[in-house]
């Protein structure tokens, strides 16, 4: 962990306030600028008075908006199971991608659209919560295996292969039943596929899953003080792990349905989170939601401008930005002095 | 003492033996398998100059390089698991892991890219060369990145997935620069596929094997020495950090090689020593030769299993191999102290 830093309430707030704006700043940004850059003032009339004979009304209606927005909120998602899983665990390493969680939603996808071609996107999101539980229990299942229990450094190398043979399979099916593109995006992570049907499931897996993170933010935090700590303070740890890993499911679930294997952005948020707000996850919790959407906005908007006009994968951006930052935490936590 | 050792040996050429003869066995399956149903009786005729130009064309110009190629690769892969897990001690070294592959990979797309832009003279002689300066690249990276007073085996696995996780993001980007045919072309071939095998890779493959094999087999006895650890190996009178260099350049050249011919196939160099480790015990002189022949009949087996498993549609060995080998990984992972 970084070492943290202790702020009043009222400063956290202000820094809190401060993002809010930065990310609504970013977010009409990235409704403005892509492969054809609108005005400002157009944005403004597409929004409020919109005129379906407009084509950059439309586009802003139709794409953009659907799109930053999705952004934002698959950004949030991951940040907040990040923060919980590395709260629950009290493992740096700990995060969606590291874990292979996002790697076990995205075969369960790769199965149901091989299996059932016509399946709606609410059935996807489903197969994606099923998927991620599914790598939850083998991650749970390889803990609990090693004597002693597993060191954080342990976990993620399990996770990272977990994650690598899940992936594996994913490529088998993809190639044989030629759902390659399909499959492709979900592998890479990308954003240009959404619509407003993106934002409605990441609303509905939101109104679900936000809630139950917000609500155990206080007993995270005793968590992650020790298993003993949280034993001694009365604390009923097993509910408190099962609501945990329940809302993990549905945030990440969601966010992959939507975007697919977004990177990094569970790893990285939490501790820079951490790192501002200091250890109590009643503010680490909503701040990471803050930041980790507006890490994920801007980078969507760097993956359209690399490669102009094609589109980068918004995944390739967040690992380019976490990598460093993973190798930070790897020569920190990895192993001793030696 | 000697005749113990004589023993071993003994085991270890009935061990070839075995491997040998089941390579020969795989390379007829591997022969016949395909699109194009050959049985066995037509490959014999075939090899003995009797079977129809079509056969011919199908044996000797798509399969048999293809074998061969794949043959190579293996031995590539698996000496180069082999010498990285001698020297740093660690039983979970693998050039795929630790990102030396996909360094080597990185440097082969950008080498595609630079010379369809037009920057660079484009030569399949070229691509090893290429391969093996990112290989070389990579591994210094994760060296540097990894000291820190020592460089200790988990610190190092964590830092090759950081720096692998890195460069497979900057393909993703390159590949986009490139036009949609050279795109699938590439992405295919990272998964690990022998999809270029013709003469002519085979021919710029070979010579890296020729040479660099022999080199490492005459290192084994440093090899040995290094296993036992820095301390015992510096009194032991060996300039540790400058074996230490050549082997780990040998290394870096096998894998980058063998990822020019086919692609970034992870896992493999981290199983086959340990099967041979078990076979044989912790001798290199035995491992590493025996390292060649598992590897080879590992990554046939695979690329023929990948073949049939799903046919007509055909899966790259290096999925094939990652499917297998990565429950291995998290068992050794779990064992290690």
């Amino acid at each position: 962990m970084l070492n943290t830093i202790k702020h009043s309430s009222m400063l956290k707030t202000i820094i809190n306030c401060i993002a809010l704006l930065m990310l609504i700043l970013s977010v009409v940004i990235s409704i403005s600028y892509g492969s054809t850059s609108i005005p400002f003032d157009t944005v403004w009339s597409a929004i409020f008075s919109f005129d379906t004979d407009v084509t950059s009304h439309q586009v802003i209606q139709e794409i953009r908006i659907p799109r930053a927005i999705s952004a934002a909120l698959v950004g949030a998602f991951l940040a907040v199971s990040g923060s919980i899983m590395q709260g629950m665990t009290r493992n740096p390493l700990a995060s969606p991608s590291i874990l292979g969680v996002t790697d076990g939603a995205a075969l369960s996808l790769v199965i149901m659209l091989a299996a059932f071609p016509m399946i709606s996107s609410m059935g996807l999101t489903v197969a994606s919560f099923v998927g991620a539980g599914v790598a939850v229990a083998l991650i749970l299942f390889i803990g609990s295996f090693s004597k002693g229990g597993i060191t954080p450094v342990k976990l993620a190398l399990a996770g990272v292969a977990i994650g690598t043979m899940l992936r594996s399979i994913s490529t088998i099916l993809s190639l044989h039943f030629n759902l390659e593109k399909e499959v492709g995006f979900w592998l890479a992570g990308e954003l240009s596929g959404t619509s407003w049907s993106s934002v409605n499931i990441l609303f509905f897996s939101g109104i679900i899953g936000l809630p139950i993170a917000f609500f155990l933010a206080k007993s995270i935090t005793v968590l992650s003080l020790g298993e003993d700590m949280a034993t001694n303070l009365g604390q009923n740890s097993l509910l408190i792990k099962a609501l945990g890993i329940i809302s993990i499911l549905i945030l990440t679930g969601a966010a992959v349905s939507v975007a697919g294997v977004v990177g990094f952005v569970g790893l990285i948020v939490p501790h820079i989170t951490r790192f501002i707000m200091g250890t109590d996850y009643k503010w680490i919790i909503p701040s990471s939601a803050i930041f980790g959407a507006l890490l994920l906005v801007l980078s969507d908007l760097v993956s359209r401008y690399i490669n102009a006009p094609f589109e980068t994968p918004v995944g390739a951006i967040t690992s380019l930005i976490g990598v460093p930052f993973f190798l930070y935490l790897a020569r920190k936590s990895g192993g001793g002095d030696k | 003492m000697s005749g113990n050792s004589n023993s071993k040996k003994r085991k270890f050429f009935g061990i070839s033996f075995i491997l040998i003869a089941l390579i020969i066995i795989m390379i007829f399956i591997s022969l016949r398998t395909g699109v194009i149903s050959i049985s066995f009786q037509e490959v014999i005729e075939t090899i003995f100059q009797q079977g129809s130009d079509r056969n011919k064309l199908v044996l000797f110009e798509f399969r048999l390089p293809g074998i061969i190629l794949a043959i190579l690769i293996g031995i590539g892969l698996a000496v180069s698991g082999a010498i990285l897990q001698g020297i740093t001690q660690n039983e979970l070294a693998d050039p795929g892991i630790m990102g030396i592959n996909t360094g080597a990979g990185l440097a082969v797309v950008l080498y595609l890219f630079l010379s369809r832009e037009g920057f660079v003279v484009s030569s399949i002689w070229m691509m090893p060369v290429a391969a093996m300066v990112g290989a070389l690249f990579a591994a210094f990276l994760i060296y540097i990145l990894a000291w820190k007073k020592g460089v200790s085996p988990i610190r190092l696995i964590l830092v090759g997935i950081g720096i692998n996780a890195g460069f497979a993001a900057f393909i993703t980007i390159f590949q986009l620069k490139m036009d949609p045919q050279d795109f699938r072309q590439v992405a295919v071939w990272l998964s690990g596929d022998i999809w270029n095998a013709n003469w002519n890779t085979v021919l710029a493959f070979l010579p890296w094997i020729v040479i660099l094999i022999p080199l490492v087999l005459r290192k084994v006895n440093a090899l040995n020495v290094l296993t036992l650890g820095d301390d015992l190996a510096s009194g032991l009178g060996v300039n540790v950090e400058r074996d230490r260099q050549i082997l780990l350049l040998l290394a870096v050249a096998l894998a980058g090689a063998s990822v020019s011919a086919g692609g970034a196939i992870a896992f493999l160099g981290l199983i086959v020593p340990h099967i041979a480790r078990k076979l044989i015990g912790p001798l290199h002189q035995y491992i590493i030769p025996l390292s060649m022949f598992i590897g080879a009949l590992l990554i046939i087996t695979a690329d023929t299993v990948g073949k049939v498993i799903l046919a007509p549609t055909e899966i790259p060995v290096g999925i094939v191999v990652s499917v297998i080998s990565a429950p291995y990984f998290i068992y050794l992972l779990l064992k290690a102290t």
